[in-house]
């Protein structure tokens, strides 16, 4: 007897959602859900619409059509139920400049209307948990980028939100910084908190989320297990060859022939493997600097959103 | 608990008080020197208006400039900070906050900062030999509705501007005519009729008549007409300006 699956309503169901400022299409008609206890990558370049859709969920960007439903509520006129249970550490940093650390964590308790002694509780374990106990009394400019980065995540937490959206949490750190807040984040996922999670980085998705969404251009062009999705779109396993113009013209030409999965860039040609084909790697191996290596997340993104550098970008 | 739009005042009051002294010497600094230079220095060369010295006369108009200034330049520079480089606004609006609780916040804040310089302003009235009549205690109702007017003139202003720089029309062509022919330094009466039906449209002549009255005394008549005037101001603008604010941050 198949086992009755009972889906829980998604924490965030999202269907046809459109943005338009003037003839620029942000969002276009973008489906997908969130599911409780749920960390989703949403990945594209910028200019996707990542974060456009992230100001739509909060009400900051009024949405030109389609239907947002957050909790099962309806959205935008019970967006104070809504918003009262989520947390967001922007991109941009927008941390309080004019007060100290724990001022900063405190005042943004009071505009949750979370009472005074509530909000001082919170606010000691957050810094606890971000290891910023000693730098509670200090002004925000003395805080060093990680630092920065870990309160921004911090005051996210101080309305102990059911849905954490968190958008490029480590752009611009240091290593130690992005494990940091990686170990951080892994944490709350363990205590089941549902994420949100914006990325350029391939690494920081593929480590931290269970589910991605990749975003081109306003739409949805791939969704699922990130490790599954680049072994169904992409293959397992991808050699490099590195060589001049001439020779990667030709082998371009072969590789054509035997409509291999190929992309040709200015210095290099990829080749993508689906399962294990000796002349191919047999040509690939008669070139003299060619790498073979297993496919990634990277990989994927690329192919599916191009690599050339765009001037709306 | 108290309204959302109060914590956005108590955060702004917060940060004030890290810094009050210089803010305070920046509100006060320029009434205060007017009212010494002009009072003193023309002392003896103008006659007395309608039965007042002329540093009498210009005094209450004086602390009505300084609830001007303070009220107006918190909601345009201050504001203007919050909302642009500080990305206050933008962190503010991702809590329950709406952008009305922020304008109606920004605003009251705005309208505070400028009591809190009238006030300063009034106390000192003695050290210059002048002494207000009791009904000098209704001031703080008036102060508190012209703060209300100019805050949200200003914050109008920042809802509206893309850099510092559009501020100086506000300043230069709306906020010091406002201060030289609203009747503070000599009678509205001496100007042309036309400019006289101009300056008792605009927010700060009946301020000036009504605290002039409840200082030295006068018709209760004009003060309340002033008085209805200014509500009426306060309230008008509050709301444009917090239309204006909710457009400038959802788009």
């Amino acid at each position: 007897m198949a086992e009755e699956i009972v889906q829980p309503a998604p924490v965030i169901e999202v269907k046809g959602l459109t943005k338009r400022f003037g003839d620029r299409v942000a969002v276009d008609s973008l489906d997908f859900s969130l599911y409780h206890g749920e960390c989703m990558g949403l990945l594209g370049p910028n200019g996707a619409g990542k974060t456009t859709t992230i100001a739509i969920l909060l009400g900051l960007v009024q949405k030109s059509a389609g239907q947002v439903r957050i909790f099962g509520q309806g959205y935008p006129s019970d967006l104070w139920k809504v918003k009262k249970r989520i947390g967001v550490a922007p991109q941009m940093d927008n941390l309080d400049p004019d007060l100290t650390v724990i001022e900063n964590l405190l005042t943004y308790a009071s505009y949750f209307d979370i009472s005074r002694r509530t909000a001082r509780v919170r606010a000691e374990e957050l810094l606890e948990f971000f290891a910023l106990s000693l730098r509670q009394s200090e002004v925000i400019q003395n805080l060093s980028g990680g630092m920065r980065r870990r309160l921004l995540i911090a005051r996210a937490l101080i309305n102990s939100p059911d849905l954490l959206i968190l958008d490029e949490p480590t752009i611009g750190l240091d290593p130690q910084a992005r494990h940091l807040i990686w170990e951080r984040i892994t944490t709350l996922k363990g205590q089941g908190t549902t994420i949100l999670l914006t990325s350029h980085y391939m690494e920081e998705v593929e480590r931290l989320a269970g589910r991605v969404m990749v975003m081109e251009s306003g739409r949805r062009v791939a969704e699922g297990d990130p490790q599954e999705l680049v072994h169904q779109r992409i293959g397992q396993e991808v050699y490099e060859v590195m060589s001049v113009e001439d020779e990667l013209t030709h082998l371009a030409a072969i590789l054509d022939s035997c409509s291999a999965d190929y992309e040709r860039l200015s210095d290099r040609i990829l080749i993508y493997v689906r399962r294990p084909c000796p002349e191919l790697e047999a040509l690939a191996l008669s070139h003299s600097y060619v790498m073979k290596r297993p496919t990634n997340l990277e990989d994927l993104f690329l192919r599916l959103t191009g690599r050339t550098l765009r001037e709306d970008r | 608990m108290s309204p959302l739009f109060a914590k956005v005042w108590m955060r702004n009051c917060r940060v004030w008080r890290k810094y009050m002294t210089a803010s305070l010497i920046g509100n006060l600094g320029q009434p205060l020197l007017f009212l010494g230079a002009m009072g003193f220095g023309l002392r003896g060369e103008i006659t007395d208006i309608g039965g007042l010295t002329y540093l009498q006369f210009i005094a209450p108009g004086l602390v009505t400039s300084a609830v001007m200034y303070s009220a107006a330049f918190e909601t345009t520079y201050g504001s203007y900070t919050r909302l642009s480089t500080q990305r206050t606004f933008e962190a503010i609006l991702m809590t329950l906050l709406t952008p009305r609780d922020l304008a109606l916040g920004e605003i009251t804040w705005g309208a505070t900062k400028g009591i809190i310089s009238g006030l300063v302003m009034f106390a000192v009235f003695p050290l210059f030999g002048i002494m207000p009549a009791a009904t000098s205690v209704f001031l703080f109702p008036v102060l508190f509705l012209e703060g209300m007017a100019f805050a949200s003139l200003g914050l109008m202003m920042t809802s509206l501007a893309r850099n510092y720089e559009f501020f100086n029309y506000f300043t230069s062509l709306f906020i010091t005519p406002l201060f030289l022919f609203s009747g503070i330094f000599f009678p509205l009466e001496n100007l042309t009729p036309w400019i006289q039906s101009v300056m008792k449209t605009l927010p700060l002549a009946h301020v000036v008549e009504t605290s002039r009255v409840l200082c030295y005394g006068g018709s209760m008549g004009d003060v309340l007409f002033g008085v209805t005037v200014t509500a009426f101001h306060a309230a008008a603008f509050t709301w444009i300006a917090t239309l204006l604010l909710r457009r400038r941050l959802i788009t």
